[in-house]
């Protein structure tokens, strides 16, 4: 692959001038996944949510490429049916092109209420790649939990009060659920890490049949940090283990990067608001157990991807 | 934000008058699902509700809201969910079911510009129908339209109470205006509000019969773990609850569910009529819209324009009384909606072609003005003199 510098030369499926918030990594991400797709023609498909509504305001459009928002829970199931019109009439002979079919989420679009149509799709065995790009709550409505929403963050709907921490439940583990379904490829990517997302894009787009990718994408109103500050709060997710790099390729588990010294969770927490009330004499028991359930599912991951701890 | 026990000025938004109306009624669950412009009401129900022993629950999407609230209700708990279009054509199959199992539950709807994704923050009257005949079957159907955020409040409770005596679904049929807007308002005190609970059986468990109607066709209603066999099925089902695979225990059970809303129709059925006795032209108009008439009266009546109003509090059931009653002394009605014309089919069989109706309608995402009402108004004048 080419370096970022002359991949930046090129003209991308995704433009500058979409109007996401400052210090929003999404954007970073759908950018690093068109650089790595280069030229081939692309469709892609776009679930409800912040990178739908701000990067498709009318009369603008930061898309280059064939488009379809159509509802909250569904990219997934109206991508396959254009992938599959697009299977038929290539058999026919009527399109020759080599297509690429790309679905892009946010977390509730797509851990939440587009589970089932992903799913769907992913067992159906459609030539798509889905990716959701994880700010861990609704960030578009106004910062609502979600299922991937991290333990003991504060959001509207699991306010952090006298009597409650914030959420009460561990996130989802969509990446190992979207494994479980033995497609040919699954990963996790951060876009801090961006030869690693690269490549991971590529691989996924190159295999026969569906693939996931799961990308860390910081929000800066939903988890409260200084707009600067995103890409490295993203890096520090990785380097904390909250947020492993990690594939599944063809069902073989293989950890992306390995971090020389895995930085205590609190480094990551104390510089985002939704967990400052976890930063009194009260949360060091909460701040505990979050650093107890990161090493566990570390762990668990070094185990599957056989490596030693 | 908590219910006061007595009256207190404050300065509230429709959405939150829900939250305050809703506590008020018993309404101890609800589960939703964030959707613009109705997610305040969830939000504030996550904060209040655990403070007073009620449950809040975010679920997955709307579909499982709506299990949730219908679970939650057969467990005793009065329950509530609220959501905008999108979500609102989601939760649709559930309503059927609770209409056919007859289990209380409120679902608010603040309306939003459709069809789809629409546009979310702007305003429309467009689920009308749906709030009807969203579901499939012939099934009753009860939806409250509030104007104000006091009326948010009181309608709220309502719609809690209508839900609780009938054991039907019961739909609080917002608008964007009057979710978001603020209003100083005076919510009544505590032993002032009237609550309704779901009727209980009395006879022992051995001879129960879960859906043999009571003297207003209700059935009393157990609660899960009350010690009374219950069985609840969305299949067609006799008395026994079981499914029995007939169409005539259909026919005897889809009548009762329409006869228990039907016979109570005179009382459920609101509009509130303003200076509509003397009117030359009535407008009709509900929700934020009925604001703007009233203004349009007032201003009119000022400029030597005969206006009235009528405005349905509930568009289902329609209250037709309130049109028939104007129908023989004005020259016009303008039904005013933020759709392409969804009311004013009601308005048209009410006033059984005695008097003409013709409708004004906006789906620019704007709300209809006192000065659209006056112009049509001035244009109607000229045409039926």
């Amino acid at each position: 692959m080419p370096n970022l510098k002359e991949l930046m030369q090129h003209e991308s499926f995704f433009s500058p001038g979409h109007r996401m918030c400052a210090g929003c990594v999404a954007p970073l991400v759908v950018r690093q996944v068109a650089l790595a797709v280069g030229d081939t023609p692309v469709v892609v498909a776009n679930a409800t949510g912040c990178l739908e509504v701000a990067s498709t305001i009318f009369p603008y459009t930061a898309w280059r490429c064939s488009f379809i928002h159509n509802a909250f829970a569904n990219a997934a199931a109206t991508l396959s049916g254009v992938e599959t019109a697009y299977r038929a009439l290539k058999k026919q002979g009527k399109i020759n092109k080599e297509i690429k079919f790309i679905a892009f989420g946010g977390d509730g679009g797509t851990y939440d209420i587009g589970l089932q149509s992903l799913s769907g799709a992913m067992e159906r065995g459609h030539n798509m790649l889905y990716i959701c790009y994880d700010n861990g709550a609704y960030m578009n409505t106004g910062i609502q939990r979600s299922s991937a929403t991290p333990l003991f963050a504060d959001t509207t709907t699991s306010p952090a009060g006298q009597v409650s921490s914030g959420k009460s439940q561990w996130r989802k583990d969509l990446t190992a659920i979207m494994a479980a379904h033995n497609i040919p490829y699954a990963a996790q990517v951060a876009p801090s890490h961006f030869m690693d997302l690269m490549t991971k894009v590529q691989k996924a787009l190159s295999v026969d049949g569906p693939s996931f990718i799961n990308a860390m994408a910081h929000c800066p109103r939903g988890w409260r940090y200084d707009t600067r500050e995103g890409v490295e709060l993203t890096r520090l997710s990785v380097e904390t283990c909250y947020w492993p790099l990690y594939e599944v390729d063809h069902g073989k588990w293989k950890l992306s990067y390995k971090p020389k010294e895995k930085k205590p969770i609190e480094t990551w927490i104390r510089k985002q608001g939704r967990f400052r009330h976890l930063f009194t004499d009260k949360g060091q028991t909460e701040i505990k157990w979050l650093q107890q359930r990161v090493d566990e599912e570390w762990s668990k991951l070094l185990e599957r991807c056989k490596e030693v701890g | 934000m908590p219910v006061p026990t007595e009256r207190k000025a404050q300065l509230l938004s429709g959405n939150e008058a829900c939250v305050q109306g809703a506590i008020a009624a018993g309404v101890r669950f609800f589960a939703g699902y964030p959707i613009t412009p109705s997610t305040e009401i969830a939000e504030g129900l996550a904060v209040e509700l655990p403070k007073i022993g009620g449950k809040f629950i975010q679920m997955e999407d709307e579909i499982a809201s709506m299990g949730a609230v219908i679970g939650a209700s057969l467990a005793g708990l009065k329950s509530m969910t609220a959501t905008s279009g999108p979500g609102f054509s989601l939760k649709q199959e559930n309503i059927g079911f609770a209409a056919l199992t007859e289990i209380p539950c409120v679902i608010v709807n603040v309306q939003r510009y459709g069809p789809s994704t629409g546009l979310p923050t702007s305003p429309a009257q467009g689920d009308i129908m749906q709030a009807r005949w969203g579901t499939h079957g012939d099934h009753p159907a009860i939806a409250l339209m509030p104007a104000s955020v006091r009326e948010a409040f009181d309608l709220t409770v309502q719609a809690v109470n209508l839900s609780e005596e009938l054991r039907t679904p019961v739909i609080l049929l917002m608008d964007e205006v009057v979710g978001h807007m603020r209003e100083r308002v005076e919510l009544p005190a505590t032993d002032e509000i009237t609550v309704v609970n779901r009727v209980k059986p009395t006879e022992d468990p051995e001879h129960f019969l879960p859906y043999k109607p009571g003297p207003n066709l209700v059935p009393p209603m157990p609660a899960f773990g009350d010690g009374y066999r219950f069985h609840v099925t969305g299949l067609v089902h006799n008395e026994t609850g079981f499914p029995s695979g007939k169409g005539k225990d259909g026919n005897i059970l889809v009548r009762r569910l329409l006869a228990k809303i039907e016979q109570r129709q005179p009382s459920i059925a609101q509009a509130e009529l303003y200076q509509a006795d003397d009117a030359d032209i009535v407008i009709v108009a509900a929700g934020s819209v009925a604001r703007s008439a009233r203004a349009a009266v007032k201003e009119a009546r000022a400029q030597g324009l005969k206006l009235g109003l009528v405005r349905p509090i509930t568009a289902w059931p329609f209250p037709a009384e309130a049109i028939n009653s104007v129908a023989t002394t004005a020259k016009a009605m303008i039904v005013a909606e933020m759709n392409l014309g969804q009311m004013i089919i009601e308005v048209e069989r009410a006033a059984c072609g005695r008097v003409p109706v013709i409708g004004l309608n906006r789906i620019d995402a704007e709300l209809i003005t006192p000065q659209d009402i006056i112009a049509r108004a001035q244009e109607v004048t000229k045409n039926v003199r």
